[in-house]
């Protein structure tokens, strides 16, 4: 906590040999993202391919016969070792190539990244509501202790925590599409065809079911960390030295509050993922969750490798720049390895 | 506080209350498969649609399968999945954590990196890999999600047994000369369920959240077998026409959910002092 206070009394040299150790976390976390994807690969290739179950069988179904086993092992190089098969696919990947979509017939990468794309949208406006109303709220129900409304708060978070994002997603489709008839059941469509007002109507249930529960995850943890903040000693103290209570939120509570808060947020950023893939599903939005859900029923293995790849990244990066910004928030993680 | 007030507090305290419903389901997922009102798997097509009635209290769904017998049917699937996943994690990460503890050293950063490596994947993407390749059935699913929460109570066993090795009763037990399988035994592992046990109880949730989502996505016990995530993805088409196919299975998700929830909860407010009281936090 007094990491900021130590920093005034800093004497050449420390600050440089600060930033030094600043580099050398980042770059130890990148080489450690690096490590995760490459171990990734051999996992992911690893599953798909060992597991019991011939490849070439499970993509054409019980009906196959051994000729189209055959031809469509030779297709897709399925008799070469496996360490060749691997190699194939990893030195292709990092070229930039992900490979073929069995269905459609088409490069699976760019099917990947417009998926990707519509996901990102998804996924970016349940985020910046994540943050803000679970930090919010957690603030509010941290200074309303014990009243009412702090009640309440609980037994909603209670209730979006427990209750399956599945579900929230059909009662919402029933109060707001079926019965009110307020906004779109399923769907996506483009911003340029139905203007900007359609587009918002497409995405709205959606991103509020990806984002109850994890708004609620993320208030709870904000209000006890708050409350904790809230009656250390330097509260106490700026209080006593007369500072509008305004500042003592701002200045002193919410800024110890964050960093934890922070690591929650990446650690939500994976149920965020999860959540996609299943937010996808119950309301027909073409992303990326919903394409690997595609991908497993149709049994498209390059598409179902080549996406879950790049989810992974996603999740990875994600993690890596929670960890950074953890790092900026709280100096005393910055100083060599104390953190591990 | 007179003891007539303690009492009714700890029946009143999530933990009981939490505990009975648990019991109650699953008391009902046992007898379920026979008290059924009727088959839960057989069609009658002029009853189909039939909204809630004394006959069909959850009314009946687009074969004219009762859904009140096919979610009392179905009600194991759920426990099955939260409970079974939280055994086989426990079965594997505390073995895996304890040893971690003990060993350090190569093994310790063998073990240590895997379970980062298995954190750092999302959790439904563990089990859609496993569930995608070969058909999915309830085992699958069981272990796929047990296997999401092994490296998380590896990482909590690990960490809580290395704060006891450092205690002043694990060093006289060496100077007493106890080995290291009987210090394990009578010090270590002790000492370390409480915190090991709240973990868990907290996860069945969770266990149970991932386990319904995997089926909701077809990729747990097939049809027609009646899990309730099932039903639920099932009836998304006739929303409009007969809500009750899926509100009802919903429902009693959410009760059951609500339910180890409290539970979890309760387990941890009966246990943290203990935890606390050894100091960390």
């Amino acid at each position: 906590m007094d990491g900021r206070h130590k920093a005034g009394h800093d004497v050449g040299g420390i600050a440089s040999r600060r930033r030094a150790a600043m580099t050398g976390f980042v770059l130890r976390r990148l080489l450690a993202v690096v490590g995760i994807l490459w171990a990734m690969s051999v996992l992911i290739f690893g599953i798909v391919h060992i597991l019991p179950g011939n490849v070439a069988y499970s993509i054409l179904g019980e009906y196959a016969t051994p000729a189209s086993i055959a031809a469509l092992e030779a297709r897709l190089g399925l008799n070469d070792p496996l360490a060749t098969q691997y190699w194939r696919w990893l030195t292709a990947m990092l070229q930039g190539d992900l490979g073929q979509s069995l269905t459609m017939d088409r490069p699976a990468g760019p099917v990947i990244f417009d998926a990707l794309g519509r996901s990102a949208i998804l996924a970016g406006i349940s985020f910046v509501l994540v943050v803000l109303l679970g930090i919010g709220g957690g603030v509010y129900a941290a200074t309303h202790k014990d009243q009412a409304s702090d009640r309440a708060l609980a037994l909603g978070q209670f209730l979006f925590i427990a209750v399956p994002d599945f579900f929230w997603a059909i009662l919402a489709i029933l109060l707001f599409a079926s019965w009110l008839h307020w906004l779109p059941a399923t769907g996506y469509e483009r911003i340029g065809q139905v203007g900007v007002m359609g587009w918002l109507a497409h995405l709205i249930l959606p991103v509020v079911v990806l984002s109850l529960g994890l708004t609620a995850h993320v208030s709870r943890l904000t209000r006890s960390v708050m409350l904790e903040t809230l009656e250390s000693r330097y509260v106490l103290a700026a209080y006593a030295k007369g500072l509008p209570r305004r500042l003592v939120l701002r200045r002193h509570a919410l800024r110890n509050a964050l960093p934890p808060t922070i690591t929650i947020l990446a650690i939500d950023a994976g149920i965020l993922i999860g959540g996609i893939v299943v937010v996808e599903t119950v309301f027909a939005y073409p992303g990326l969750g919903r394409l690997l859900v595609f991908a497993i029923e149709r049994r498209d293995l390059p598409l179902l490798q080549a996406g879950m790849m790049v989810l992974t990244a996603i999740y990875a990066v994600a993690n890596l720049l929670a960890d950074l910004s953890y790092a900026l928030l709280n100096p005393r993680i910055r100083y060599g390895r104390s953190a591990a | 506080m007179s003891g007539a007030v303690l009492a009714r507090r700890r029946w009143a305290s999530p933990l009981w209350v939490g505990g009975l419903v648990v019991a109650a389901i699953a008391v009902l997922a046992v007898i379920g498969p026979w008290i059924t009102p009727y088959d839960p798997t057989a069609f009658a097509v002029r009853v189909r649609f039939v909204p809630p009635s004394l006959a069909h209290p959850f009314g009946t769904d687009e074969f004219g399968r009762d859904v009140f017998s096919r979610v009392l049917a179905g009600a194991h699937y759920s426990l099955a999945i939260g409970f079974g996943a939280m055994a086989i994690s426990v079965a594997a990460g505390v073995p895996l954590g304890l040893l971690a503890a003990f060993s350090r050293g190569i093994v310790e950063a063998a073990i240590m990196r895997a379970v980062d490596l298995l954190i750092s994947l999302p959790p439904i993407l563990l089990g859609l890999l496993i569930l995608a390749v070969t058909p999915p059935n309830l085992w699958k699913t069981i272990l796929a999600v047990g296997l999401v929460y092994i490296p998380i109570l590896t990482r909590l066993t690990r960490s809580v047994a290395l704060g006891l090795l450092e205690e002043d009763f694990v060093e006289a037990a060496r100077a007493r000369g106890e080995g290291g399988v009987s210090i394990l035994a009578r010090e270590i592992l002790p000492n370390a369920w409480p915190a090991i046990i709240v973990e868990s109880g907290l996860r069945v949730t969770f266990a149970i959240l991932l386990g319904s989502s995997l089926s909701f996505l077809g990729l747990g016990p097939q049809p027609p077998s009646s899990e309730w995530g099932l039903m639920i993805a099932e009836s998304r088409q006739f929303i409009d026409q007969a809500p009750w196919i899926g509100l009802a299975p919903g429902l009693c998700l959410c009760a059951l959910l609500v339910a180890v929830n409290l539970f979890g909860e309760g387990l941890r407010e009966q246990l943290d002092p203990q935890l606390r009281g050894r100091g960390d936090g």
